[in-house]
């Protein structure tokens, strides 16, 4: 009956399956919705979203779907945003282009340039300079090196017919992509937990009593030990900025799977190598800024140091006196890390960069080097060979 | 249908209440989510009043397991009494202590079972709910019986997204997010508690509060429970409604912030705020 929709909210990267669009038929039958649209709308709602994340998805699918509306250009997760455009035009093109796309139709020109690729391409493909795709140079597209590149695929839409509740798409700013897949790596990190007794005594010693009771003549003697708790202390070092943007979401993945997987977490943020200060909130970093003496001397040995990082930048960064692109740093990388790496007694480097390109960074030899081989790179068995590391 | 619908006390909107009654006419759990203090405790508490059930409460703590909510064996009294020659020791049902689910299965009505905060518990926690939840059944090993409920009780689970709950769980589940609620909302809600509240105070109070929550950096942004104590308290003192007008919260902390402000961060940051514009304005 709805299958279309179901379908069209697969597409969408909803995860709805058979059980729950069963679910809504059932709840249909029994007359939940009451043939009202906008009941069956907050019913599909309850029944088919189990994450506020998805419900801005879900409302452009519903508008779609029910309303024979067009899905924006290309696909409905591909829309544009209009000024992202003209910027970018602004930046790319040469002044002759310019006045040549202004006398052919300005914006509306771009879009044609833009869709006339899309339908160019035919299935994936990666690398090149022109199509749409991953890992490209063409302007257009996800994670490309071009310095401009668009990302296509935000999650605004310059289709805006307000008309109804679910055409309003009120929890758009809800739907940030960041949290998903964090269970996954809360799973593998579960590897670095290290259980201690600590704290009131609730439960049952059981060798402890049997001796007791032994010792008793035969008369119970309960004897009771503090719950274990996982004591496990980690220390995260996140690169922030410039080359690492690209990086941003899977790093807040670990991030806040990281946190609440440990209780004691420490944070701190550093700019491709960490030097002499380090910092803990980004946004107010002159403010937040910590000598990495400090942090050094705060924190014991005992706790597990994480870096994570895309070691990728100049190996001056590293190995010069001054060679930071920030400030002049008086002593160079190499220094600072040997002093992170020789106080705390288990380190590791997390690279979201995919390891197999790591050959062609000679930054990332030479932190591989100082790290003495513990890089990982940031994916779920990076992750799981990481804590193997660590709790060794 | 007889259903759910917003109450005197507590108001639904229209996608809370199909939920509610998509949950209740399908026997199948609620997925409760939104910003702390937005009635989503409360909303069982209504459901079961509305319905005319009762109300069975399981608050999950980090520590609780899903085995508490079924039932537990205490060895250890049955060890002691053992020793002790009580005849009860024979009996190996005395030992066992009845948990909460077990209640709510074995109650000769329905009744309305809230799940209070799953996600303070252990990320595994709701897989081992899950053929208890789907099927409302369990197996006591100790004494070989199987419970089975009498009648499906409506299942109310309130999650404030410290964890992410597993997906063979999300799916068995009807699922609602408590959006925080927009003025009017709020001004019927206001009413709903304080029928009797001065109007120029209420429309004052809300005026703050609204842009209290405005404030970008704040770490908790107060919420409907925040601001129903805080009219509490400024009844209480029956302070003027001109001490809360033209008071922009960044030029003075209002009143009895204490109510609103929960954390000292917050608190400083309003002061922040505050001693800036007055060195603007001068």
């Amino acid at each position: 009956m709805f299958a279309t929709f179901i379908l069209a909210l697969r597409e969408a990267g909803l995860p709805a399956s058979i059980t729950e669009y069963l679910t809504l038929l059932r709840a249909m039958k029994e007359g939940v919705a009451e043939y009202s649209v906008e009941d069956f709308y907050y019913l599909s709602r309850a029944a088919l979203v189990k994450d506020e994340r998805h419900l801005d998805r879900f409302d452009r699918v519903f508008g779609e779907v029910f309303k024979g509306l067009e899905p924006p250009e290309g696909d409905l997760s591909q829309a544009l945003p209009e000024d992202w455009l003209r910027k970018l035009a602004e930046k790319l093109l040469t002044e002759e282009e310019k006045a040549a796309i202004k006398s052919a139709g300005g914006f509306e020109a771009l879009m044609e340039l833009l869709k006339q690729r899309l339908k160019e391409q035919k299935g994936r493909h990666q690398g090149g300079n022109k199509w749409i795709g991953t890992a490209g140079t063409s302007p257009f597209g996800a994670y490309g090196y071009n310095p401009e590149g668009v990302r296509i695929g935000q999650d605004e839409s310059r289709h805006r017919r307000a008309v109804k509740v679910w055409d309003k798409r009120e929890f758009r700013d809800l739907d940030d992509n960041v949290e998903i897949g964090t269970r996954n790596m809360k799973l593998a990190l579960r590897r670095l937990r290290r259980f201690a007794r600590q704290g009131a005594a609730t439960e049952l010693d059981l060798p402890d009593t049997i001796r007791a009771t032994a010792n008793n003549a035969g008369t119970l003697d309960l004897k009771l030990v503090p719950e274990r708790h996982n004591t496990v202390k980690v220390l995260l070092l996140l690169d922030i900025g410039g080359s690492m943007d690209d990086h941003v979401r899977v790093s807040e993945e670990l991030f806040s799977a990281a946190r609440s997987e440990f209780k004691h977490l420490e944070h701190f943020y550093f700019h491709n190598c960490p030097y002499e200060r380090l910092w803990r909130n980004n946004r107010r970093r002159r403010e937040s800024e910590i000598s990495t003496f400090e942090v050094l001397r705060t924190y014991g040995p005992d706790y597990k140091l994480i870096f994570v990082g895309d070691a990728s930048m100049s190996p001056y960064e590293i190995v010069q006196p001054g060679g930071s692109v920030e400030h002049w740093n008086e002593e160079p990388g190499t220094i600072w890390m040997n002093r992170l790496n020789g106080h705390f007694r288990r380190s590791a480097w997390l690279n979201p960069m995919p390891e197999e390109t790591w050959g062609y960074y000679s930054s990332i030899g030479l932190m591989r080097q100082l790290m003495e081989g513990r890089m990982f790179p940031l994916t779920l068995g990076g992750i799981e060979a990481m804590t193997r590391e660590l709790s060794r | 249908m007889a259903g759910f619908k917003s109450t005197e006390t507590y108001i639904a909107s229209r996608d809370l209440e199909v939920a509610v009654n998509a949950a209740v006419a399908l026997q199948r759990p609620l997925l409760v989510k939104g910003e702390p203090g937005t009635g989503k405790t409360v909303l069982a508490h209504e459901v079961a009043k509305a319905l005319g059930y009762p109300l069975i409460e399981w608050h999950i703590k980090s520590t609780t397991k899903a085995q508490q909510g079924l039932y537990e064996y205490d060895a250890v009294s049955r060890l002691r009494d053992g020793q002790l020659g009580d005849p009860r020791v024979h009996d190996i049902s005395n030992y066992i202590v009845r948990g909460k689910l077990w209640d709510a299965f074995d109650a000769d009505q329905p009744v309305v079972l809230l799940i209070d905060e799953i996600d303070k518990a252990d990320i595994e926690f709701p897989n081992d709910l899950l053929l208890e939840l789907d099927r409302m059944q369990f197996f006591v090993y100790e004494t070989r019986q199987t419970v089975v409920a009498k009648h499906r009780p409506i299942v109310i689970i309130t999650s404030n997204n410290e964890k992410e709950l597993p997906d063979a769980f999300l799916r068995r589940c009807f699922f609602h997010y408590i959006r925080f609620p927009d003025r009017e909302t709020m001004e019927r809600i206001v009413h709903a508690h304080f029928p009797n509240i001065r109007q120029d105070l209420a429309r004052e109070a809300l005026n703050v509060f609204f842009q209290i929550r405005g404030v970008q950096e704040l770490k908790k942004k107060p919420a409907t429970s925040e601001l129903l104590d805080w009219l509490k308290l400024l009844m209480i003192e029956d302070l003027p409604a001109e001490v809360l007008r033209s008071q922009d919260p960044k030029v003075a902390i209002p009143p009895l912030y204490g109510a609103l402000l929960k954390n000292e961060q917050d608190v400083h940051l309003f002061e922040r705020l505050a001693f800036l514009s007055r060195r603007q304005q001068r």
